[in-house]
């Protein structure tokens, strides 16, 4: 019954609202303020995306314009390939990791320093440093720490009388480098948003379930997590995102090797798309990017706007 | 009287006046004078040559501005511009620069499929007529024929390079290894089972970057497949490069690998790296390019490098029953003319590539040049080896990795690490190649 009659009510609202924008100027407004936005999106981000569909469906070599049209070809070898399963499979790990490593750190530290005290201060500025550094920077001082020749980690081997190892050569643990530098990377961003959000958490709350005989532990579980919500909702999101995105720590840490196991879906369309002159296949693989991204996007939204109804 | 008094006030200011126009066309003529005298000084370079070539060292800038110096004194209407780009961004800059107004008049070319993919767009001038003055005979048919397309020559050979072993001697000596007598590819495997038991790291390669691992791959496939096979398998013949050769040339670096011959963690070491490493002593092998003397005593912990008596460029060794024992593998770099270039910028390529030039530059010992007779002038008995190893070559197949074009070229990169370290067998890296050069 309700959702029946919803869209007549929704549609009657829209007419109304018109009306009163009318009126009111504020659609004069609107027409007047809308176009630099408009044109600025539409000139950087929907046309190079109308242009990246475009060259997806050619074999083209960035050689004058694209003429040797393909179909979904570039698609269909793009899903066959190996090397995309594994990119997949590891931004997918990225992702699981970002969510269920980095988020719980950054929360638990998060709780540790939120109070305004110097030393807090101090821890917190420990914390987030790796997120200022540079991320090539990053990849380089890390490639650097698992160096196995002059690095580091061949530094502590050697001291123990060991023989060193290679992590960045070895396909099974290179990705988990790179995960570790990743988690390192970016758990102080979330420790941030955290803090910011723990210190508005109203203090009276806290002292109430204090007052109740709730431990510190208890506190942080029933009180204060409930109450930043939003903000580890936000900071999922961020993590999400973030992870579909990696490129600049893995290039120079192993440039996707060994043997193109540690390739993520950033770093597959560089190497495989636009270092190899393949602009067409690139694109297509461009355009599976967006489409996860924008796919991930929505249902997360949908997904934790629906637990906050409920 | 009053008007009278006018007029004169009104002569007098005349008067007063005059100068100035005077003097304004004082300044008029002047200023003509000084602008037809730049429009003369402009006439003077009115055609402007712009060079595009890959970043490289300081000795060979000031080789390249000594002739630009000597063509400009010749040709005083002429002007030349020489701009370098790094490596790596040259190839990736270069499809863009070629469609947009900045296009050089002449750039930097290893030949091969890159060189056909600009080509089939348009963007490269035909020298086969330019060429045929005297111009091709400089250098032999080989170095030419990295140029050449269906018969029609679009560039110019500058210098070759040849890939072969660097070795220590005071190390192969320690294990009891002639390094001279290696001539098969099975003397190679025992030297390194000799090596290892001798507790001595056999070789270096710089595995993270791709194309030295590509060396290996590469060198046998052209052994056992010969420069032809290698042409013919770009038609599709005997399989493609699924066909025999190229299989056994997966198997044989698999078992090469069996042996052990690397040092360890060499998938993260880089083409620098192992260039130091080699330098400093750390083993005794290194598949590199005859470029890698300098650079390799420049990378080293002292600076110097294997002392030049320890020093040895061994050619690669042979496979039985391949078709490309006599053929040689290396790089051929040289120069392509843009389409809409002046005559001026083929003039000044022909001028560039001449015989003199050429000799000068073996003299500096910059690099190995093709031009026939320039060898004469080679310095150091190595690029005097690599000089003969050409000379005697039957096909000098340039490097895969460029010879096939940059995707087909990554791809063999990629499946050599893989042969490497056994993530794919021999079968899969052929078919791999294969599919690479169909979808290309």
């Amino acid at each position: 019954m309700t959702t029946m009659t919803r869209p007549a009510a929704r549609r009657r609202g829209f007419a109304d609202r018109m009306r009163k924008n009318m009126a009111s100027g504020r659609l004069a407004a609107a027409l007047i303020l809308l176009p630099p936005a408009l044109i600025l999106f539409s000139l950087f981000v929907i046309l190079p995306l109308a242009d990246a569909a475009y060259y997806s469906v050619f074999s083209w070599n960035g050689y004058g314009s694209p003429s040797d049209f393909v179909g979904t070809q570039n698609y269909a070898r793009l899903l066959d390939h190996s090397v995309f399963h594994t990119a997949l499979w590891n931004t997918t790990k990225l992702i699981i990791v970002s969510l269920l490593l980095q988020m719980p750190l950054a929360l638990g530290l998060a709780l540790l320093v939120y109070r305004k005290t110097p030393t807090n201060t101090l821890f917190r500025l420990v914390f987030f440093l790796p997120y200022i550094l540079a991320e090539v920077a990053a990849g380089l001082i890390w490639s650097f720490v698992f160096d196995g020749d002059y690095g580091i980690t061949a530094f502590m081997f050697q001291a123990l009388g060991q023989e060193s190892v290679h992590v960045l050569a070895d396909r099974q643990w290179a990705f988990p480098a790179i995960m570790t530098v990743i988690v390192w990377k970016y758990f102080g961003f979330h420790m941030m948003i955290y803090i910011a959000a723990l210190q508005s958490v109203p203090q009276d709350l806290i002292e109430a379930a204090k007052l109740e005989g709730a431990k510190p532990r208890q506190v942080a579980l029933f009180v204060q997590i409930p109450m930043i919500k939003h903000a580890i909702v936000v900071s999922g999101f961020f993590a999400i995102i973030g992870s579909l995105q990696i490129f600049d720590i893995i290039i120079p840490m192993t440039n996707g090797g060994p043997s193109n196991s540690t390739h993520t879906i950033v770093t597959y369309l560089y190497t495989f798309g636009l270092s190899r002159l393949n602009i067409g296949f690139g694109s297509a693989a461009a355009v599976v990017l967006f489409v996860l991204a924008i796919g991930i996007a929505l249902f997360y939204q949908r997904a934790t706007a629906k637990e906050e109804q409920a | 009287m009053r008007l009278q008094h006018n007029k004169e006030l009104a002569m007098h200011t005349f008067e007063q006046q005059l100068p100035k126009p005077q003097r304004a066309k004082r300044w008029l003529v002047a200023t003509v004078a000084l602008a037809s005298g730049l429009a003369a000084f402009a006439a003077a370079a009115d055609t402007t040559v712009r060079v595009l070539r890959v970043e490289i060292s300081d000795v060979e800038k000031q080789y390249y501005d000594d002739v630009v110096a000597e063509y400009e004194a010749q040709n005083p209407d002429v002007e030349v511009i020489f701009e370098y780009i790094a490596n790596e961004a040259y190839k990736t800059r270069l499809p863009t620069l070629l469609q947009s107004d900045q296009r050089p008049d002449i750039f930097y070319s290893w030949g091969g499929e890159g060189l056909r993919d600009q080509v089939e767009a348009g963007f490269v001038r035909d020298l086969t007529e330019a060429m045929q003055d005297g111009w091709q005979e400089r250098y032999p048919e080989s170095a030419v024929r990295a140029f050449t397309l269906d018969d029609r020559v679009y560039g110019a050979p500058l210098y070759a390079t040849v890939v072969g072993f660097w070795a220590n001697t005071a190390l192969t000596e320690q294990a009891g290894v002639d390094i001279e007598a290696i001539e098969t590819w099975e003397d190679l495997e025992q030297a390194v089972v000799a090596l290892r038991e001798s507790g001595i790291t056999p070789a270096v390669v710089g595995g993270k970057d791709g194309w030295p691992m590509h060396f290996y791959w590469g060198y046998l496939a052209t052994r056992l497949a010969g420069g032809e096979g290698i042409e013919a398998a770009k038609q599709g013949e005997n399989g493609g490069f699924e066909g025999e050769s190229f299989v056994r040339a997966g198997e044989l670096l698999q078992a090469f690998v069996e042996l052990d011959p690397f040092q360890s963690g060499y998938m993260s070491t880089s083409y620098e790296r192992a260039s130091a490493m080699f330098g400093d002593g750390e083993a005794a092998l290194h598949l590199m390019g005859d470029w890698d003397y300098i650079p390799s005593k420049e990378r080293s912990a002292t600076g110097e490098g294997v002392p030049d008596e320890d020093l040895e460029f061994i050619r690669f060794p042979r496979v039985e029953g391949g078709e490309g024992n006599d053929d040689s593998f290396g790089g051929m770099n040289g120069f392509a003319v843009t389409r809409d270039a002046s005559d001026e910028a083929v003039d000044f390529l022909r001028f560039l590539l001449n015989e003199e030039n050429q000799r000068e530059a073996a003299r500096l010992g910059i690099f190995v040049p093709v031009a026939n007779g320039s060898e004469e002038e080679l310095d150091t008995p190595y690029a005097r080896k690599v000089a003969e190893i050409l000379s005697e070559s039957n096909f000098h197949q340039v490097f895969l990795d460029q010879a096939l074009g940059t995707s087909v070229g990554a791809t063999v990169n990629d499946i050599s690490g893989d042969l490497a370290q056994g993530v794919i067998t021999a079968e899969e890296a052929a078919a791999q190649v294969e599919e690479a050069w169909q979808f290309r």
